[in-house]
């Protein structure tokens, strides 16, 4: 999926990413161009460095947390509820 | 009297310990210590544990992340409803505190390499700052800033230090910290401080300036004085000789005691005859004035005797800040200021950000060099939109009172020639607007930079008067970082190719029929008075706490003794001669001003 917010994978939106993949059952990662980050890492989401128009990729490891991933895409398609 | 002997005094355990600093602004102060952590946790104790002690360890370290969380969840908690919005980053920070790279990171730097707590979270964070590095986006090194403060509120569980901030301090007390930055000081309440003590700075330093602009003592320069110094401790400090007593005995208390109250009858002496006019006995007169910061120094500017204002530094709207400072503000803040000084003159710097200065809302990428970078009129050639803003409210203050412009740390004739640019696309738009404003405002340049002494003559010809900053002079001549205690002692005044500079661009400017002003701390030292009187230097501009004095000094010499003295002082070879002159000459003037500075040796 593509970043739509204006200010990209900032602090305020990676740290509303990290709130929800904390409460996944097995690990969440975010990919961007070949690189994979834990998406339970703030630092990780800041290091991957996207701004808006970024194309990413979210990954659950268990069926399970299909509905963790569902939230992280609704989170990043609101665009983090910025305005 | 000895102050280091204690011996009589057997009842009092009194440690009597005596610093030696620099004197960065005279007084006397008796008070507790308070001690700012701050830059002191940087320097965090390294050792190795053995493998049996490697669990109580991780421990410990879990521990000060869990009283983190608890502080800063409190805090969140506290915050008011008006900064509820700004609680993500806090909210940010609570998740830092167990991200993996930072605490899980920790935690097996502690069991793989059997360190210490301290010392593993400060490899954790120097990673981060490794990997963050590497990513040169403006807004990930703001963020690097975060990781810092959660990781100082770690280490400060980790050591059992309190948390400090500085604008939380409720009692009247004498300020002890490793360096204060302006950013910093202008958090503090200052009428809390009875006075100031630093590790780092020299005379001039920014904490210097502060601290004398608002008579408060300060001993700077003491190296190690926050590893000596803990809160609490019963402090003397001597700011005319640059001394802090560390737990003093009765005597040194008693001694002081006095001292004190000789000082500020000195004070009120001198207070009272300031009004009187700044003339020599044959009748030669000169304006003094005063250097300003704030609007509220003004008071004691009038009080001082001051005669107008030389220099008016306008950066603390921009530093206080988060955003940058509105036109409408600043010509709030400028008219103020014009109207109390009204008709005495009112020179209002422009913006001269940059160098150790910090501004809030500006992005400015790291320098390693910001006393040579982008500062003062380079950086507002750089951002004219900044720049425009600032001359605009000064050219509508312009209109209510006496006010002239004046551009810092110009090097070349290019330089005047864009500012004026600007300045004259102000005029236009405002006059365009229909907006009352005065085109005729005085222009003038701080002379500072080696290069626009050299130029003096070609510069005289762009403008209507010159102020001589010494300070900046002095250091970019001889190459001095004036904040540095381990050259400041080469900070000379007196260095005779400095004299010569002065005296040249003194020279440039009256053949070409425009006023030169000093406003340098060189200015406020009563030693050096009679030699820019025998330049004749038409205006001595200082900290309002100074005039004073300085005027005294100037009443008690004659301008016809001045002038062979300059002569003498000309053909001297080291700065010391020149003190040697200037002591033989008014040795009998300075024993009667107590709180002047002591001459450099």
């Amino acid at each position: 999926m593509t970043v739509e917010n204006e200010l990209g994978l900032h602090a305020r939106a990676a740290a509303q990413i990290v709130k929800v993949a904390e409460k996944a059952g097995s690990s969440v990662v975010i990919e961007k161009d070949g690189e994979c980050v834990d998406a339970s890492s703030i630092l990780d989401i800041l290091t991957l460095n996207c701004p808006i128009g970024s194309t990413i990729t979210v990954r659950v490891d268990t069926p399970e947390d299909k509905d963790i991933l569902d939230s992280i895409e609704r989170l990043i398609k609101d665009g983090f509820g910025e305005q | 009297m000895d102050l280091g002997n204690n011996n009589n005094m057997s009842h009092e355990k009194s440690k009597n310990i005596i610093l030696k600093g620099i004197g960065g602004a005279p007084g006397i102060a008796i008070g507790k210590a308070y001690l700012v952590e701050r830059g002191n946790v940087d320097i965090v104790d390294k050792y190795y544990i053995g493998k049996e002690w490697v669990q109580a360890e991780v421990e410990r370290f879990k521990d000060a992340v869990n009283n983190s969380t608890k502080e800063l969840l409190k805090i969140i908690e506290e915050l008011p409803e008006e900064y509820r919005e700004n609680a993500y980053i806090l909210d940010a920070h609570l998740m830092l505190l167990k991200d993996k790279m930072i605490h899980q990171g920790t935690i097996e730097r502690i069991e793989q390499e059997q360190i210490n707590s301290e010392w593993a979270l400060k490899k954790s964070v120097e990673h981060v700052k490794e990997v963050f590095s590497k990513m040169s986006t403006p807004y990930l090194k703001e963020r690097l800033n975060d990781i810092v403060h959660v990781s100082e509120r770690i280490l400060r569980n980790l050591t059992g230090h309190s948390t400090d901030d500085i604008s939380d301090i409720n009692k009247r007390v004498i300020l002890v910290a490793h360096d204060l930055s302006p950013a910093e000081t202008t958090q503090i309440q200052l009428e809390r401080v009875k006075g100031f003590i630093t590790d780092l700075g020299g005379r001039t330093s920014h904490t210097a300036i502060i601290a004398r602009s608002l008579e408060i003592p300060a001993v700077l320069g003491l190296e190690r004085a926050t590893h000596q110094i803990t809160t609490g401790d019963l402090l003397i400090i001597d700011g005319m000789r640059g001394l802090v007593i560390i737990d003093p005995n009765e005597e040194a208390l008693t001694y002081y005691h006095n001292e004190k109250g000789r000082f500020e009858a000195y004070e009120a002496m001198v207070a009272r005859s300031s009004h009187l006019p700044a003339e020599t006995i044959d009748g030669y007169r000169v304006r003094v004035m005063a250097n300003i910061e704030m609007v509220e120094e003004v008071v004691s500017v009038l009080d001082h005797g001051g005669e107008g204002i030389g220099l008016y530094r306008t950066e603390y709207l921009y530093l206080n800040k988060k955003s940058l400072p509105t036109e409408q503000e600043l010509f709030e803040s400028y008219r103020e200021i014009a109207e109390i000084m009204n008709p005495r003159p009112v020179t209002i710097r422009t913006l001269d950000i940059g160098g150790d200065k910090f501004g809030n809302g500006i992005e400015r990428g790291h320098e390693v060099n910001p006393a040579l970078g982008l500062r003062a009129i380079r950086f507002c050639l750089k951002e004219p939109e900044i720049f425009k803003t600032q001359l605009r409210a000064i050219l509508r203050a312009a209109a209510l009172g006496n006010i002239r412009i004046m551009f810092p740390m110009i090097s070349s004739v290019e330089e005047v020639i864009a500012a004026k640019q600007i300045l004259s696309d102000a005029c236009e738009s405002l006059d365009r607007e229909g907006t009352p404003f005065n085109k005729d405002i005085d222009i003038g340049i701080m002379v500072e930079v080696p290069s626009a002494a050299v130029l003096s003559d070609l510069l005289a010809r762009e403008v209507d008067f010159f102020s001589i900053g010494t300070n900046d002079l002095i250091q970019y001549s001889i190459a001095i970082d004036r904040g540095n205690e381990h050259v400041a002692h080469l900070y000379q005044p007196l260095h005779p190719a400095i004299l010569r500079m002065v005296k040249s661009v003194v020279a440039a400017g009256h053949s070409a029929g425009i006023k030169v002003s000093i406003c340098g701390e060189m200015a406020c030292s009563p030693p050096y008075v009679p030699i820019l009187l025998a330049m004749e230097m038409d205006e001595l501009s200082m900290n309002p706490i100074s005039i004073p004095q300085v005027k005294k000094m100037i009443r008690s010499v004659s301008l016809s003794d001045c002038k062979p003295l300059i002569k003498e002082v000309m053909k001297q070879r080291t700065a010391q001669d020149i003190v040697n002159i200037l002591q033989d000459t008014f040795g009998e003037q300075f024993q009667d001003i107590a709180s002047c500075e002591p001459l450099p040796d």
